[in-house]
Formats: C-alpha cells, sequence, structure tokens
C-alpha cells in the first residue's frame, strides 16, 4: 500500500514521470540495473581521462597478458593493447549504436504510429501494410541485409539499425493510439472545439508516450546486439577503432590461447543488454500507476 | 453557492424563453457495413431516421428506448461527434456549421457532453484539475484562469479542489468521476448539456445526488438538459418532456406526465408496463413485449414497430405512420396509425 502524507496545502502538481520516478526507487533489481548502465555510461564517457593507457598503443612484446598481469588490469588483446583501456572506449560506440537507432525510431515511429492510428482508415492501412513488409524479415537479417546494400560503416549500420526498428515502434504506437481514440475522453476533447493537433498533444501523446518508451528501452540491448553483430561482420565499426562486436571479433583468434581476454567483450555486451533489459522491465511496472 | 468566477464566455439570449434552444430538423445516418470479402452490395445500419424535435429553454428532454434505438447516435448526430447524412439543426436562432451560421466550434462550447463512462471519458495521463481546465483553455481562456475555474467547478461539484484537485481519474470512486465530468462541461459554461446515460453507471444512492446536483446546476445557471437514458424512473424524476425512440424513429414525444399517464403509442405503453411493479397486488405475469427489436439493417416496411405491435393492421405494414397530435394537444404527438385515423381507432389496451 502507498500511503501518501496527508497535507492541508493542495499537493504540488509534481507530474506524472515524478510518480513513475518514485515508484522505480522501489524496485531494488532495477536500481542495481540502473547503478550498472550509469558505471558503464560513466566510464565510456570520462574514458579519455580515467582510462590508465592508450587504446591504440600496440606492444609486440605483450600480447595476450592474461588478467590480472601487473599495469595491465584485464590483460592485453592480441596486438598488446590494454583490456580494461580498449573496454572503456568501446563503450563509447557500442553504447552509441546501442542508443542512438533506438533514439531515431522512437522519434519517427512515434510520429508515424500518432499520425496513421489517428487518420485511422486507409492511410492507415497503407502505412502499416507496407510496415509488415519490414516485419516480414527477422531484424538481425534485415539489418546486415540494409547494412551490407549501404556498404560498411558506422553510419550506415546507424541507419540500418533505424530502419529495423521503425516499424516496431510504429506498431506500438499506432495500436495504443488506435484503442485511445475510441475513447470517450478523445469524443470530449473534440466536444472542446480544440483542433487535431491540440488533442493529439495535449490528449494522445502522454498517452502514447509510455508504452512506447517502454518498447524502446527494450530495444537498446536489441541494438546493441545488432551493432556489435554488424561490427563483428566487418559492416560496422572498422578496425583499430575499438567496439564490443569488433573486438570480439578480432579476439577470435586468440580464443584457445586467451580465452578469458577473448570472452571479455562478449561479456560487457551481455551485462550491458541485461542491465538495460532489466531497467526497462522495472520502468515498465513503475509506469504502471494504477497499482 | 454561487460561483464566484465572472463569465469568462458571453452569451446572449436571443430568441427570448419562447423560441426553442434547439432545433433538430430530419436528422438521419445510415452506418455503411463492411462489405464481405464475397459480398457485392452495400449494406446499411438505418441507425437514425428522419428524427426531428425541439428542445425549448430551461428544460429538460428525456430520451427513452431500448439498447440499440439510436439513442446514442444521435446524441452524437447533435454533437456532430458523428456527421449526419442528413438534417440541419438550429440553436437558438442560429443555423449550426452552415454559412453565416453558427460555427461548429463556438456551438460545441454551447453544448457539452457527460458521457456514460466515467472511467473512459476522463484521460488517465492527466489530473482532473488539467482535464477540466483544457477545455477553457483551447476558447482562448488563460492558464490560471482555467485552472481557478477548475477549482471553483471542483468545489461547486461537491469534491475539494485542495484534495482532489491533483488526482488522476483512478483515484476517484465513479461517483466522483462523474462530478468530475460534470465540471468539465460546465467549464465551457454551456447553454445544453447532452447527458448521455450518465447515471447509468452509477449505484443508486450515488445516482440520486448526482441527479440532484443536476438539478440544481439546471436551475443555478440556466441550463437545458438533453437526458438520454434507458432508466424511466429517471427520466420521469429529471424530465420535462419526454421523447421516446423505436429503431432510429421517433414514436412519441410529449410532457412527462402525458406520456407517464396517458401513453398513446403501443410501444410506448409496453415500455412503462416493463417497469416492474412495487406492488405484490399488482405483480406483472404477462411479457407487455415479446421478440427483439428487428434488425436496423432491413428495419420493416411501414411501421418498423408492426412486427411485435398487438394491434397492426394491414395499412401498418404499408405506410409509415407520421408524428400527428394527440386529442389535438400540440405538445403531445405520437407516431401511430391508431392516433392518425388512418386505421380504425382502436382505443383500450390494459393501462
Amino acid at each position: 500500500m502507498h500511503i501518501q502524507n496527508a497535507s492541508k496545502l493542495p499537493p504540488a502538481n509534481k507530474g506524472y514521470w515524478f510518480t513513475v520516478f518514485q515508484q522505480l526507487k522501489g524496485e531494488r533489481i532495477a536500481m542495481i540495473s540502473a547503478g550498472v548502465v550509469l558505471l558503464i555510461v560513466v566510464a565510456a564517457l570520462f574514458a579519455p581521462w580515467i582510462a590508465p593507457a592508450d587504446p591504440f598503443k600496440a606492444s609486440m612484446l605483450k600480447r595476450l597478458l592474461p588478467i590480472g598481469s601487473e599495469g595491465y588490469l584485464l590483460g592485453t588483446d592480441e596486438l598488446g593493447r590494454d583490456m580494461l583501456t580498449r573496454l572503456m572506449y568501446g563503450a563509447r560506440l557500442s553504447l552509441l549504436m546501442g542508443v542512438l537507432p533506438v533514439f531515431f525510431a522512437f522519434v519517427m515511429g512515434t510520429s508515424i504510429g500518432l499520425f496513421a492510428g489517428y487518420v485511422g482508415g486507409r492511410t492507415n492501412m497503407l502505412i502499416m501494410r507496407v510496415l509488415d513488409i519490414f516485419y516480414a524479415f527477422p531484424s538481425v537479417l534485415l539489418a546486415v541485409a540494409i547494412s551490407g546494400a549501404l556498404g560498411p560503416g558506422m553510419s550506415n549500420s546507424l541507419i540500418a539499425l533505424t530502419l529495423v526498428f521503425v516499424p516496431q515502434v510504429v506498431r506500438i504506437a499506432e495500436s495504443v493510439t488506435t484503442q485511445v481514440r475510441q475513447l470517450d475522453y478523445l469524443e470530449a476533447a473534440r466536444m472542446s472545439g480544440a483542433g487535431t493537433f491540440e488533442i493529439i498533444r495535449v490528449q494522445v501523446l502522454g498517452n502514447v508516450l509510455g508504452p512506447v518508451f517502454v518498447y524502446s528501452t527494450g530495444l537498446l540491448s536489441v541494438s546493441m546486439i545488432l551493432a556489435s553483430g554488424l561490427s563483428f561482420l566487418g559492416l560496422g565499426v572498422k578496425p583499430p577503432e575499438p567496439e564490443w562486436g569488433l573486438m570480439l571479433n578480432t579476439l577470435r583468434s586468440a580464443i584457445y590461447k586467451a580465452p578469458l581476454t577473448a570472452a571479455l567483450p562478449g561479456a560487457m555486451i551481455f551485462i550491458t543488454s541485461i542491465s538495460f533489459n532489466l531497467l526497462a522491465d522495472g520502468i515498465r511496472s513503475a509506469m504502471d500507476i494504477k497499482k | 453557492m454561487m460561483d464566484a468566477s465572472p463569465p469568462l464566455f458571453k452569451d446572449i439570449d436571443k430568441g427570448g424563453p419562447a423560441q426553442p434552444l434547439l432545433v433538430v430538423r430530419g436528422l438521419r445516418k445510415h452506418f455503411l457495413l463492411k462489405p464481405g470479402l464475397f459480398q457485392k452490395n452495400k449494406q446499411y445500419v438505418h441507425a437514425v431516421e428522419d428524427v426531428s424535435f425541439s428542445v425549448a429553454k430551461g428544460k429538460t428532454l428525456g430520451i427513452v428506448g431500448e439498447s440499440g434505438c439510436g439513442k446514442s447516435t444521435t446524441a452524437k448526430l447533435i454533437a456532430r461527434l458523428i456527421k449526419p447524412d442528413h438534417g440541419s439543426m438550429i440553436f437558438d436562432g442560429e443555423g449550426v456549421a452552415e454559412y453565416g451560421g453558427l460555427e461548429l466550434k463556438e456551438f460545441r462550447r454551447k453544448l457539452q457532453m457527460v458521457f456514460q463512462d466515467s472511467y473512459a471519458s476522463l484521460n488517465p495521463r492527466l489530473t482532473i484539475e488539467q482535464t477540466i481546465a483544457f477545455g477553457p483553455q483551447v476558447h482562448g481562456v488563460s492558464k490560471d484562469q482555467a485552472t481557478n475555474l477548475a477549482h471553483t467547478l471542483l468545489d461547486r461539484v461537491g469534491l475539494k479542489p485542495a484534495q482532489y484537485a491533483n488526482r488522476y481519474p483512478h483515484e476517484l470512486s465513479g461517483g466522483q468521476r462523474q462530478r468530475v465530468n460534470i465540471a468539465r462541461a460546465l467549464a465551457f459554461q454551456p447553454r445544453l448539456i447532452i447527458l448521455d446515460e450518465a447515471v447509468a453507471a452509477l449505484d443508486k444512492s450515488v445516482q440520486a445526488q448526482v441527479l440532484n446536483l443536476l438539478q440544481e446546476l439546471k436551475e443555478e445557471r440556466e441550463l437545458t438538459y438533453l437526458f438520454i437514458s434507458h432508466d424511466l424512473h429517471v427520466v420521469q424524476y429529471l424530465s420535462d418532456e419526454v421523447m421516446v425512440m423505436y429503431l432510429g424513429q421517433v414514436v412519441e414525444k410529449g410532457p412527462v406526465e402525458r406520456i407517464f399517464n396517458t401513453p398513446a403509442h403501443p410501444y410506448t405503453k409496453a415500455l412503462l408496463q416493463a417497469i416492474p411493479s412495487m406492488d405484490p397486488d399488482h405483480k406483472t405475469w404477462v411479457s407487455p413485449l415479446s421478440g427483439d427489436p428487428p434488425n436496423p439493417i432491413n428495419p420493416p416496411s411501414g411501421c418498423r414497430f408492426r412486427d411485435r405491435c398487438d394491434h397492426a393492421k394491414a395499412t401498418c405494414h404499408t405506410v409509415s405512420p407520421a408524428l400527428s397530435k394527440v386529442e389535438g394537444l400540440s405538445d403531445h404527438v405520437v407516431a401511430c396509425h391508431m392516433n392518425d385515423g388512418f386505421s380504425q381507432p382502436h382505443l383500450e389496451g390494459p393501462l
């Protein structure tokens, strides 16, 4: 039970997101995940200042040092570069590749979905059926296909990933909008004489953003894994740039000599994506304020 | 208690008390059914068929009828939430949404609606204060002023602003939510409020409170109500005039005491008989009406009630009865051949 402190003054209008945050603070797993994500983000952001070594400085003598070697906390890779440093720098690109496509897809998908859902009818059908074509392919295959067609490179894989996620976000936004559109409070809003844009902004958007936001946070981990996969296949980031997926690929050759070192980028991908997922789950339940 | 806030919108009474506030002429709506894959001909649901009536200023017109008789569709057509196929409306002497007439936006401010489902009609993501203040803001009132108005109105409908203004709809009970819906409608300072089954979902004691509130507000603010309900007791309590609808048509309209005491249409009689008797000596043994209403996709020719009417004659199968005066009274009209003298007068009945 949630007991509000009774005060005589009208409580300040803290808004919906404040309530959600209060709820989220009570979820232990979500908070731990948030901590992990924050740690990784901080490490990535401040990598140039806090990283112990130069991420590009190779040394033939110090190749594949084991984890815990002196001066190299997480060992070195196949070219003798410090793993800890490269993992921190790698987080920058990997996080970027995880967040940016989802963000673009969130903005584009919500707009298209709102439009399709609110307008309805044939326009809706046309938009949704076209997007169904994208939906028919598995996302990995689609990402590889678009990336391959556009050619390797980071911006191209960004575009590819965005295109993979847009239809999924549109679907969520469209279905929620269609539901909301039939409810009486929208009829009441139309009775107010407000214009379509005003109605969407005040009455529809708030109801659609929630579910779309939750879905998108779940996409973060997918996006990161897909981006790593593209890099692994040579379609994303180019060496010697540090990126987790690419590192996993290049360390593949050393998997028998230094299996633990080779597994490190994979472990980072795993930890980050699972933290994103658990955080998304926490947000999902926190946003259900009707409990 | 009167609210202290000055009127935000200027409303001038144009035609005086004798002019009806709303005149509806020949309202018609046929919904197109989605044809099946191998179906060629289009089918229409004849939801509302040539409905005409007027609502007097400061009065309450009750609209009754079974589910599916077109009551709610009529309400939505009047509010222009659905576009009518045919028909016109005159609001206090001005044509609605036509050239030189009343603009739709302004018309919708003067006419507000309270829906049956108190929960679905409130946005779950807005506090009730925001919900009430939304309307006036659309019409150019500043946010602060609109919020003040929302507080005044909440107080008027019996919800303390200090306690409730920042709550979300799910934190209120059904009766409280319906009060919020009423406050939302009042925020526009309307002249006509359509109450579409507004108290049907509330339990009896709360229903009585809300009905009393509606009565008070009506007198205090010189409102006119269009009260749609299937509950005859409630209609009898609140209405000055009653209109009975059957399968999308008006079958009878008259002052409340005439309709309840001397109904002229066989359908009205049957409806009234269906009210459970409170007297154990006068139990209703025989079902007053048998069968279901006919399919509105294929309404019967002539009188739409003829299939279920005990008095149906040959004329009823061919000629659709028009509304005609009952016993020469101009305010009581009925659409029945027994009344217009087309067929043999056959006046009797268990009532």
